[in-house]
């Protein structure tokens, strides 16, 4: 940071100036603070899932302070976050800059080739894991996983199952029932979970792997019924749903939320985001958030979150080829 | 007027085969199976369209009577062509010099040198923009500007307003 | 009745001195925040979010949608004055707004706007009373081919806007249109049109960068080059004599206004719809049914009047799929989503049984933001119509810088403000070339809702197109649509089609 600040100043004729201002705020500071507002990347559009959890955190940081400067969120949505890895890759070395992830994080640069390698980036730490659930219309007759295989089966083909885009993390999840069960749907794509279950519960759709978030208002208002889970355990939320693996389908998937940063940011700076972040997890706010939403706050950072975004990574690109075996049978 | 015309009907033709070239990396056809068009076919068969219609423009401007009225005023046109290059000096400047930089230097351009305005007025303006900026968008809004070079100079400021 | 009370307890909450403090302030944030190209109502809800948590919920939500209202208004500030719609909701209202500027009519169009603005939040707050639960089903009722029918009725009612040209027309539609489909293919997943794998495109190109770029830059230069050394508007004062004569003139529109209120309203209750259709809609309505189609787009007041009673009567409808079912309508209202549901509110088909303080002191606070949006504006006229005075080289430099400025603001990328730069030239050029710009602009606005919405279906129909037709929602609609499109067609040979390029309707 301050080789860099000392180029810059060089370059711009002002070194002077700028030695008043670095010293100024490192006279101040114990260990390592920002020095300008945070930016935070957000992988996705304004006003979807990612988004409203990355502005909750903004909130809840600034509501306990839990950081010097503003957190400025960002949308880089473009390409299903293509737009935002290439952003923090552009900015290598930045000590401002943090990102919000979800699964595209590992899709996107899997699916099309952006140049971007994740395994560079500077890992910060994982919030939640966001977890998902069939569900059908309230009005339909089916109860269980076994209902819902043999009317997929009765429809042939056209069984409509929404989603939020193909390469999303409910088109692999459907994949991944397809090939499990031996069934055929039609994925009809829309633009984030809330046009899906809206869908559902309008009858213009037939089924959805939603996270349970995204269904909890029409789930209470008895509009939408959970079939299973596919996660390892029950959800605390649902206790009556049963998950697929013990119905003895093995079908497990999650979305993680999580935070990385550009690659070659000063190891102080992590361990400041790093502290914001667990400091962050532990606030009554982000508790009663998880429990109400049905997410799981399982905190992770460090080499142990590097290790588990290169485990899924490798397992998504398992999935990935599976799908385009499939396409291309 | 009419060469202009036809010089505009030609670059649409050119800008709209530069599309239906890109538009095919994606599938353009109808397919029965997926249900409907392809990715690529709506920006295809409308560039498509807008090639023909602007063929019939560049047709029917070969049978009409030439007129005498023309497309530039020569003497604006130098105008209007200053006031484009200073914006995109302004802007290419931007990234660089830091918009508190490029900014002032456009105004100051636009209003004592291109517009003639005497130094108080120039001066107030020059001045107070920025100032006004950095407040609105920067301490109200929290939309941090493009500094370039100068973000060390901001440094105090942040510490300040935040 | 039991309404009535639920209602009279809401306003015991809203009208406390410290919400209606936040009112004001909302609104007045609002208002400028509108006022400036480029932001809207999704940057004004976007940057108070967080400061929502010193105040209780109830006070925070009065406060956000304070400024979502003042924002809605804002918007036909800058279209009026500087003919740069600040959001899309506002295009239409470039239309007639923009030329009364230009004669030195500004006053009179903003006080046309605050009040057209005014009736169409008050109408659409009371059908929103009255109604809100029940009509949420009415939102879930629509589908894709449903959304798909009710865009080609927006389009049609604007089809061949003004005497244009047909064939650049064409082009013009056809240039919005795939201009919408760059970025990312919803239905493959797969980035298209992105011209060499610029990442700048990848979130394909807003509708404000083109905006910015064709009415703003481009409406400079082309000032610069035809006014010579006259000033670009007529001065416009503004007295309270104006005022009277402004409220009197909108007295004799209660037809288009309630008109704009209803259609608003319902439009604006789709999620996905929206307040860009709504307005869209309801100018073309104004206009077809006008006995003076003609001084439409020269400077009509109803032109105003019509789509600013649509758009503040649609931001009303799309509060209504947000909180009862917790689908939202636009960016804005999922940013309020957001911010409730951090709030601990859950909205949805159990939010008005669950927490009836809330939503009926939310409802009693859009009454109250209505009446003090319009009161501030009305007080703020005089100071907008003076900034019109400024010498032409001063406005033009400010301008510009505005518009550098806004377009950057949105998305923080560079690459937009060279696009709007690129745009304002090739929309300079263009519209000295007669190309209309009108239809080029609504079709990057309407373009990718149409092509999304029509892909979707056919995907669930297996690709049977006459699915459009066999659903009965989407089926009227687009018997309407071909009423709209057919009539001016019968109208035009009727009158024995003239051979010169005929106006259309």
């Amino acid at each position: 940071m301050i080789y860099k600040m000392t180029r810059r100043a060089a370059l711009a004729g002002v070194a002077s100036i700028a030695m008043i201002a670095a010293g100024a705020t490192s006279a101040l500071a114990e260990g390592w603070k920002p020095q300008k507002p945070i930016e935070m990347v957000i992988m996705a559009g304004q006003g979807g899932g990612a988004d409203r959890l990355a502005r909750l955190f903004q909130s809840i940081i600034q509501k306990e302070g839990l950081a010097s400067m503003p957190i400025l969120p960002v949308n880089k949505g473009g390409g299903s976050g293509a737009e935002a890895l290439r952003y923090l890759k552009d900015n290598e070395g930045d000590a401002h800059k943090i990102m919000a992830t979800l699964n595209s994080y590992f899709t996107t640069p899997l699916r099309t080739d952006i140049g971007v390698d994740i395994e560079e980036f500077t890992p910060i730490a994982r919030m939640a894991v966001d977890t998902f659930v069939l569900w059908v219309n309230a009005d339909s007759d089916i109860q269980t996983l076994d209902d819902y295989v043999a009317a997929v089966k009765a429809a042939g083909g056209s069984w409509k199952m929404g989603g939020t885009g193909t390469g999303q993390e409910d088109s692999l999840l459907t994949a991944m029932l397809e090939k499990e069960f031996g069934i055929e749907v039609t994925y009809v794509p829309f633009d984030g979970g809330g046009d899906v279950a809206k869908n559902l519960v309008g009858g213009h759709i037939d089924s959805t792997v939603n996270n349970p978030s995204e269904q909890m208002g029409f789930w209470k208002a008895g509009k939408s019924r959970p079939i299973a889970a596919f996660t390892t355990e029950r959800i605390e939320a649902f206790p009556d749903v049963p998950t697929a693996r013990e119905l003895g389908h093995d079908i497990v998937y999650t979305m993680q939320r999580s935070f990385v940063a550009p690659k070659g940011m000063p190891a102080e700076a992590v361990a400041y985001y790093t502290e914001m972040f667990r400091q962050l997890s532990e606030t009554e706010e982000w508790k009663k958030y998880t429990a109400d939403e049905a997410l799981d706050p399982d905190f992770l950072s460090g080499d142990a979150l590097q290790a588990y975004f290169l485990e899924e990574r490798e397992k998504h690109a398992a999935i990935l080829a599976d799908m385009e075996a499939d396409s291309s049978s | 007027m009419l060469v202009a015309d036809r010089v505009i009907a030609i670059a649409i033709m050119a800008l709209s085969a530069y599309f239906m070239w890109h538009a095919t990396a994606l599938p353009i056809g109808w397919n029965g199976m997926t249900g409907g068009p392809g990715g690529g076919a709506f920006p295809f068969w409308l560039s498509l369209l807008m090639l023909l219609s602007a063929a019939g423009v560049l047709v029917r401007s070969l049978t009409q009577a030439p007129s005498s009225q023309h497309f530039f005023d020569s003497h604006m046109l130098r105008n209007v062509i200053m006031v484009v290059l200073s914006l995109f000096v302004t802007i290419a400047l931007i990234p660089v010099v830091g918009a508190y930089v490029a900014l002032p230097l456009f105004l100051f351009w636009y209003l004592r040198i291109y517009g003639g305005h005497g130094w108080v007025l120039t001066g107030i303006l020059t001045f107070a923009t920025p100032v006004f900026v950095f407040f609105f968008f920067e301490v109200t809004l929290k939309i941090l500007l493009p500094k370039g070079v100068t973000e060390p100079l901001f440094f105090p400021l942040y510490a300040m307003f935040f | 009745m039991d309404t009535l009370a639920l209602l009279a307890d809401g306003f015991a909450t809203s009208l406390s001195p410290l919400n209606i403090m936040i009112v004001l302030l909302g609104v007045t944030a609002g208002l400028f925040i509108g006022a400036m190209p480029g932001l809207g109502s999704v940057n004004g809800v976007a940057i108070v979010l967080p400061l929502t948590f010193i105040v209780p919920p109830s006070s925070a939500i009065i406060l956000l949608c304070a400024i979502y209202y003042g924002a809605m208004y804002g918007g036909a500030i800058s279209s009026i004055l500087l003919g740069i719609p600040g959001a899309s909701t506002a295009v239409a209202t470039t239309f007639d707004g923009r030329p009364m500027a230009q004669q030195g009519k500004a006053g009179l169009a903003l006080i046309a706007a605050a009040v057209a603005s005014f009736v169409g939040g008050t109408i659409s707050v009371l059908l929103f009373t009255l109604f809100a639960v029940p009509l949420a089903d009415l939102a879930l009722a629509f589908g894709p081919a449903e959304e798909f029918a009710l865009v080609l009725l927006a389009f049609t009612t604007f089809v061949g806007l003004g005497g244009d040209d047909k064939l650049k027309t064409i082009i013009m539609i056809c240039l919005g249109l795939v201009l919408s489909t760059v970025g990312l293919d919803l239905i493959s997943g797969q980035p298209r049109l992105i011209f060499g794998d610029l990442p700048g495109f990848y979130a394909g190109i807003s509708f404000l960068v083109l905006a910015i770029g064709v009415y703003g830059i481009g409406e400079i230069l082309y000032t610069i080059e035809t006014s010579r050394t006259a000033p670009q508007v007529t001065p416009a004062k503004i007295s309270l004599r104006d005022l009277g004569d402004g409220i009197r003139t909108m007295n004799r529109m209660w037809r288009t206004m309630s008109l704009g209120s209803f259609l608003g309203f319902f439009v604006g209750m789709l999620p996905a719809a929206g307040a860009t259709p709504a307005a869209l809609m309801a100018y073309g309505i104004a206009r077809s049914t006008s006995k003076n189609p003609k001084s439409f787009g020269k400077g009509n007041i109803e032109g105003v009047a019509a789509p600013e009673t649509a758009n503040n009567a649609a931001s009303t409808g799309s509060l209504l799929p947000m909180l009862t079912l917790g689908i939202p309508g636009s960016p804005t209202t999922a940013l309020l989503l957001g911010g409730m549901v951090m709030w601990g509110l859950m909205p949805g088909p159990m939010l008005f049984i669950e927490q009836p303080d809330f939503v009926w002191g939310l409802i009693s606070s859009l009454y109250t933001a209505n009446f003090a949006a319009v009161a501030i504006n009305i007080a703020l006229i005089p100071l907008f119509v003076w900034a019109l005075r400024m010498p032409f080289t001063v406005l033009c430099a400010l301008v510009i810088v505005l518009c550098i400025v806004g377009g950057f603001a949105p998305s923080q990328k560079m690459h937009d403000v060279w696009l709007i730069a690129g745009f304002g030239v090739a929309g300079y050029l263009l519209r000295k070339a007669d190309y209309p710009l009108a239809p080029l602009v609504l079709a990057l606005v309407l373009g990718p809702l149409m092509e999304k919405s029509f892909r979707q279906t056919l995907i669930s129909e297996q690709g049977n197109i006459l699915a459009f037709v066999e659903r009965p929602l989407s089926g009227t609609f687009i018997a309407i649509a071909v009423l709209f499109f057919v009539l001016p067609l019968v109208k035009y040979l009727r009158k024995g089609g003239a051979r010169s390029i005929a106006p259309a309707e």
